[in-house]
């Protein structure tokens, strides 16, 4: 095998990787899963943290 | 009940250093454009000329603004992040500690031994081996404290800003160490263990992942929390984020050839370089689109909050500086541009405009909060601020594009018999106007970081430290 032939075969490999993450990302059976981590940073609003209110934030 | 409360302090700690850091370094900037337009300034000194000389503070500005400033920032938004959206303390408050206190002085170390002209002459990685020790033990220690965070966390998911602090931890550990494998030959003086080309292509394969790790990726993970914090609204993909985060960090790893085209490095070297820069346009303005577009059906937003003008207009100068560097990075625009003035435009549109206007932003999303306050001390100084370091950086970054087209031209003019048509003195004598431009821009930047400052300071003086910020209960998964 030469480093001409394994530079293909991985260049192949890493596109083919790439494709699965997009794949992967908009499958629809994650979308669930998802919306709920793009939610993470606001789900600590209204509890605790007297030192400021955050309601005004959704 | 320690542990039903966020570790605040060394956020605290973090956040006031980056506007104390930011000041000296942009100060040093200023001394620099100044130096550039009457290269006498500090000759009149006396014993101090030597360590007020270009040569020496270049890199003391370089280091302040990337790693002080910069890094204080990331420290800051990193721990903060990882606390709030993992819902859990830090790992450890001591090894918290320990960061804050052995990174400033690391930076002290770089203020004192740059100064001095002791540098391993490697640029953005200059300190000598003793604080590249330091550094590596601090940078092993800030892994431990944020991934054992992480591992901790009471989140079933962990929130896309930190997959990007993850990527830049653990890349930037790498590079450091790759890079600064050296031969000590006295306490302070070492030589690379790389020579000749090699040399060249390890130091510049860090020196741009540097820029793609530390000042892109990191920063990304900041603006992946606070946009959408600040906006009120979840980011406008999550998927989106997903890709854009393994596509950028594939891509990034192979752009540092770009700093040698033209040179003894392989030509085949040099084009992958080149076709992995280009390709980064797509992750990079997918990120940026998706930062944006948080803001649709909120963009009224952006006429009444300073904070989210910081943040949206860091995210066009990011887009504006990942669009020219795909471009300059292209064999015949490089060989325009490289070596000239156009090279510093694109870098400051990157440093001042994303990385500094989206730490502004963030500062002052954060700093209120963490001194028990609603908001800054004056919200209309933030406005002022706002203008002022965004006209600065129009006329920094438009002089020196004129000024570095001009004299990558003037450069390789020649006449039919082949000379060279301008001297090089020629090409100095006409960057005068473009250099008063420039130090006009830099200054109306540094003058914002001082307002910054002032609002900072009566913020934090009429607000307590906040200690108590506790910790959601139960979390659904």
């Amino acid at each position: 095998m030469d480093s001409g032939l394994i530079g293909s075969v991985v260049t192949v490999l890493f596109f083919l990787l790439f494709v699965g993450i997009v794949w992967w990302a908009y499958h629809k059976d994650n979308r669930a899963k998802y919306d709920a981590a793009a939610r993470l940073p606001f789900e600590e609003d209204g509890r605790g943290d007297q030192a400021h209110s955050e309601e005004k934030l959704q | 009940m320690e542990a039903a409360t966020y570790n605040y302090k060394v956020v605290r700690q973090f956040a006031i250093m980056t506007v104390v850091w930011g000041i000296v370094g942009m100060l040093v900037g200023v001394i620099l454009s100044a130096q550039l337009i009457w290269p006498n300034l500090t000759d009149s000194l006396g014993p101090l000329a030597p360590y007020l000389s270009y040569g020496r503070i270049r890199p003391l500005h370089t280091n302040a603004v990337i790693f002080a400033f910069g890094g204080s920032a990331l420290f800051a938004a990193s721990l903060f992040i990882v606390q709030r959206t993992c819902q859990t303390r830090l790992l450890s408050d001591g090894l918290a500690s320990f960061v804050f206190w052995a990174w400033q002085l690391v930076i002290v170390l770089a203020a004192l031994t740059l100064p001095m002209g002791l540098t391993s002459a490697k640029e953005y990685a200059e300190l000598e081996w003793p604080i590249d020790i330091l550094i590596a033990v601090v940078w092993v220690a800030y892994a431990i404290l944020f991934f054992g965070t992480v591992m901790k966390r009471k989140t079933q998911h962990i929130y896309v800003s930190n997959w990007f602090f993850g990527a830049y931890i653990v890349t930037i550990a790498v590079l450091h160490i790759t890079n600064s494998i050296e031969l000590p030959i006295t306490l302070t003086k070492s030589y690379s263990a790389y020579a000749g080309v090699q040399d060249a292509m390890v130091q510049w394969w860090y020196a741009h992942n540097a820029v793609g790790f530390f000042l892109t990726t990191a920063f990304l993970g900041m603006m992946y929390y606070f946009i959408p914090k600040q906006a009120g609204r979840p980011i406008y993909s999550y998927r989106l984020s997903i890709v854009h985060f393994w596509s950028l960090s594939f891509l990034y790893m192979w752009a540092g050839p770009h700093h040698l085209l033209y040179t003894a490095l392989p030509d085949w070297a040099q084009s992958l370089g080149m076709i992995f820069s280009v390709m980064l346009i797509a992750p990079s303005w997918g990120g940026m689109i998706n930062g944006i577009m948080t803001l649709s059906g909120a963009w009224h937003k952006l006429r009444t909050d300073p904070i989210l003008k910081f943040m949206v207009t860091a995210l066009s100068f990011y887009g504006m500086s990942t669009f020219e560097g795909p471009m300059m990075s292209v064999k015949t625009v490089n060989a325009l541009s490289h070596y000239t003035e156009w090279n510093i435009a694109h870098v400051h549109s990157g440093s001042l405009g994303w990385v500094a206007m989206i730490t502004i932003g963030c500062m002052y999303y954060l700093i209120p909060r963490l001194f028990g306050r609603e908001e800054m001390h004056s919200v209309k100084l933030i406005n002022t601020h706002f203008w002022i370091s965004t006209i600065g950086v129009v006329l920094y970054i438009a002089s020196m594009w004129i000024a570095g087209v001009a004299q990558g031209l003037m450069w390789r003019a020649t006449n039919d018999d082949g000379t060279l048509t301008y001297s090089f003195v020629q090409s100095v004598v006409t960057m005068y106007p473009f250099y008063y431009i420039r130090l006009l821009g830099g200054l109306m930047f540094f003058t914002g970081m001082l307002l910054m400052a002032w609002n900072v300071w009566k913020t934090v003086s009429a607000g307590k430290a906040v200690n108590d910020a506790r910790i959601p209960e139960a979390v659904q998964a």
